[in-house]
């Protein structure tokens, strides 16, 4: 069955290349811009995977995984955070707020989907 | 177009908005907003342009952005203080960002030492020390090594390079909250190579007492694979403080063998020993060699934590901009060319009526009017289509006063006022190159040095002031400066030396000042590369007037200039005052006129030659013979067989006009004669009467700035071809 993925990033550019790596490996994908907009979405989707990046307005992806930790329906899902290099501080924080796991930007298209495969059941 | 070059485009113009954001942002601290969103969007702003830039490999573009944003996040966190100086560094570092966007989107290059320039005085920005956190994680880059998945096989006989790591592993309930899953990780341990799973169950408890997220399980696996050991850290790396965890890599020659037999002999022990399900301290931990990891400290105070943090992005309301729709300029264009129709289709229509005789009261002529009104409503509400605040032009001032007071070393501030205010589009973009002029000589010409200013009793910063606001249906933008205004001895002098004018001419102070704008005039002793080389305020002047604009000029020694333009909102219609000269039917545009009179005998005053004065209310103005200016005939008219029009330019020149006959005032639609025939001096454009004929309309400016001498050059005498 096609798995579904979540993508959360206030950055067009980056939705659309996420858009386009996920789809060509055969994944369907739902979008949302922000935090707030992207739990939003989650009230009529069950994505297998979600992919947030963390610095957004509205709410930002600290807050968006906590959210999404503490809903009944989507606690298990797993989320994998977008962050740089240098931001050790930041995995280190999303991941304390729940994060599955982290892609390290810029990604390639092998290394994103290979992290998705790494959390994706 | 391939989907990865439609993404970079969508990148670049995401840039754009951003960069404008950053320096909307930044402009707003400089001016004492340090609220955390704002301090947030900028951040942001920069952040995502990184993100592309990464995405797209453009090194520069990163490597700044990087650099930039560790600033940022000083200034976010608290630990670098928004000074004025601070923010003119942000400032400038926020102009190279545009430049490196640029270059790498057109492929130009930007100037090295300025951006490491600028990159170095950032980091000098960072407080304690600039070492910049740099993660050791090299990426994910694990590369799947397929289908090696054998649970079974008893190690057949590894390739020489092939190490084989005992791995215990232990997740903690945290690691399953977090929705990793065991299965998974050894799934992809499996991938590294042929392994060996076993699984203690011994703090396993009752189901009766079985916590359904709790974390019971220990596994130990034999991993042998060609990987070296971090590529099988990597694969714990979403779990590494979610779990305990040992490698130990077996191939080492001092590596204790055997470890199997100990593992189930540490794992009975544990099993005596687990009284509480819950000790960390169970888990096997037969091998002295082994490498804790740092313990995770209760997940709900961390929880707790975040939470308060993203509390406050997510408590600030975002304004919703009203809805928007892009069209294509030809579309709006067409319909403003229709419009233009309607307008002398509803004239002609008009002047029909008129002529068929028909009472002012009857249904035709009162439906009529309310057509004319209608017209004129949807006429209004297309040209505002095409309207856009002067925004777009007065934010790139910011950065150009940035760099030329870097340049000249003055400081200087900009005041803009009445953004917000509308104009046309053309008008919008033709107004950049002279508006940038203008600023330059403010700044290059105008001010003083901060030496000369203290001395002067000013303060050390100067002050250019633009601003823009609607009068009369007329733009007027207004660029001032509190600089040492215009050296009058000065100008005269160089416009002696020049030639531009005899020596022993003796001029107004108004006029003085207005040698600046004859062409070839330049004030600085040495030509500097700020105000650049040729281009003089008589390229500003005419750029302002090829827009049916005015600019003028005033000065007080010591106390700055103000040149102030006033430009029409719109360059597709006019009010117009329709005369006639020479039986031919002229538009002089209402704007210029200050009023119209019936020459009485005895106030006109021949001056010699052709020239002619009239005497209004005791002041004497040129009178201007229209129908011989443009040569419609040799011969002056009578001026007592006229109308006289005063008319006055944005300069405070006045002059009379003396025409035929006034046949009323009209809105015109303005038809280019550059474009459909060409230029013809002394004439603005044409336009289409309610008749169906063609009428000229007059530039008044460019007669009057001939009657009086100083014509631009190609504004020649004869202009027979007007006819």
């Amino acid at each position: 069955m096609t798995k579904t993925i979540l993508t959360v990033d206030d950055s067009r550019t980056m939705r659309d290349m996420l858009l386009l790596t996920l789809s060509d490996a055969g994944y369907r994908v739902i979008q949302a811009e922000d935090g707030m907009h992207g739990l939003e979405v989650l009230a009529g989707e069950k994505p297998d995977v979600i992919v947030t990046d963390i610095n957004m307005p509205r709410l930002d992806g600290f807050g968006f995984i906590e959210k999404v930790r503490h809903d009944a329906n989507h606690r298990a899902v797993p989320i994998l955070v977008l962050t740089t290099e240098s931001d050790a501080e930041k995995k280190d924080r999303a991941r304390r707020a729940g994060a599955t796991g982290w892609i390290v930007k810029p990604f390639d298209p092998t290394k994103l989907v290979a992290a998705v495969r790494r959390v994706a059941a | 177009m391939d989907p990865m070059a439609a993404i970079k485009q969508t990148f670049f113009q995401e840039c754009e908005e951003q960069l404008a954001e950053l320096e909307a942002g930044l402009l707003a601290m400089e001016g004492g907003d340090n609220d955390s969103e704002t301090v947030n969007a900028v951040f942001r702003a920069v952040h995502s342009v990184k993100g592309g830039a990464g995405a797209f490999s453009l090194e520069d573009l990163v490597r700044f952005a990087h650099v930039f944003e560790t600033a940022l996040d000083h200034v976010r966190a608290g630990r670098l203080e928004p000074t004025p100086e601070v923010l003119k560094v942000l400032l400038r570092a926020a102009d190279v960002l545009a430049d490196l966007v640029r270059a790498a989107r057109d492929g130009g290059s930007v100037d090295e030492n300025r951006s490491q320039k600028l990159a170095d005085e950032l980091r000098a920005l960072n407080p304690g020390d600039a070492a910049e956190p740099e993660d050791d994680l090299s990426g994910l880059e694990f590369q799947p090594v397929h289908a090696v998945f054998d649970f079974d096989e008893d190690e057949p006989a590894p390739a020489p390079a092939d190490n084989v790591f005992i791995i215990k592993f232990k997740p903690k309930p945290s690691l399953y909250a977090k929705a990793n899953e065991t299965a998974l990780i050894l799934r992809e341990l499996g991938e590294l190579g042929p392994i060996e799973t076993s699984c203690d169950v011994s703090d396993l408890p009752l189901l009766s007492e079985l916590d359904p997220e709790g974390a019971y399980l220990a596994w130990t696996i034999k991993l042998t694979t060609p990987k070296n050991e971090d590529a099988v850290r990597d694969v714990f790396d979403f779990v590494t403080w979610d779990c305990d965890l040992e490698i130990i890599n077996e191939t080492a020659p001092t590596g204790p063998g055997g470890g199997g037999i100990d593992d189930e002999l540490a794992a009975l022990l544990a099993r005596v020993q687990a009284s509480e399900p819950d000790a960390p301290d169970a888990a096997p931990e037969p091998i002295a060699t082994s490498i804790p990891t740092p313990d995770v400290s209760e997940p709900t105070e961390r929880a707790t934590q975040a939470k308060a943090a993203a509390a406050k992005p997510s408590g600030e309301a975002d304004a919703k901009a009203a809805p928007t729709i892009r069209v294509d300029l030809d579309r709006v264009d067409r319909l403003i060319d229709l419009v233009g129709e309607l307008v002398i289709n509803q004239a002609m229509l008009a002047q029909r009526v008129t002529e068929a005789g028909l009472a002012r009261a009857s249904g035709i002529v009162i439906g009529l009017d309310e057509l004319e009104q209608l017209t004129r409503e949807i006429q209004d509400s297309v040209m505002a289509i095409r309207a856009q605040p002067v925004k777009s032009v007065f934010q790139r001032m910011p950065r150009l006063v940035r760099e030329l007071a870097a340049m000249t070393g003055k400081s200087v501030r900009l005041v803009s006022e009445g953004e917000g205010t509308e104009v046309d589009k053309t008008v919008i973009e033709r107004l950049t190159d002279p508006l940038t002029h203008m600023i330059r000589n403010a700044i290059d010409h105008g001010l003083e040095k901060p030496e000369a200013r203290i001395a002067a009793g000013k303060p050390e910063e100067g002050t250019v002031r633009l601003s823009a606001l609607h009068r009369s249906g007329r733009i007027v933008i207004e660029i001032s400066d509190d600089g040492a205004g215009i050296n009058r001895p000065r100008v005269k002098q160089i416009a002696i030396d020049k030639g531009l004018i005899p020596a022993d001419a003796q001029l107004t102070d108004e006029e003085v000042d207005n040698l600046i704008f004859l062409p070839g005039f330049s004030t600085a002793s040495e030509i500097s590369d700020i105000s650049g080389r040729g281009v003089g305020m008589d390229v500003v002047k005419r750029s302002i007037q090829a827009l049916g604009g005015r600019i003028s000029i005033s000065s007080r020694p010591g106390k700055g200039s103000t040149f102030t333009m006033s430009l029409p909102l719109t360059l597709a219609v006019l009010d117009g005052m329709v005369v006639t000269v020479a039986d031919q039917t002229l538009i002089v545009p209402l704007t210029a006129i200050v009023e119209t009179l019936q020459p009485k005998a005895g106030e006109v005053h021949g001056m010699g030659g052709a020239a002619r004065v009239i005497s209004i209310r005791s002041k004497f103005t040129p009178l201007v013979d229209i129908g011989r200016e443009l040569g419609y005939r040799g011969s002056a008219s009578d001026p007592l067989a006229g109308v006289v029009i005063l008319v006055e330019t944005e300069g405070g020149g006045r002059s009379a006009f003396l025409v035929d006959a006034i046949q009323g005032q009209r809105q015109v639609v303005i038809k280019s004669l550059e474009a459909n025939y060409r230029h013809v001096p002394g004439i603005a454009a044409a336009t289409i009467l309610g008749d169906g004929r063609v009428a000229l309309i007059l530039d008044v400016d460019a007669v009057l700035a001939k009657t009086q001498g100083d014509a631009p050059p190609g504004l020649n005498p004869g202009v027979s071809e007007a006819a």
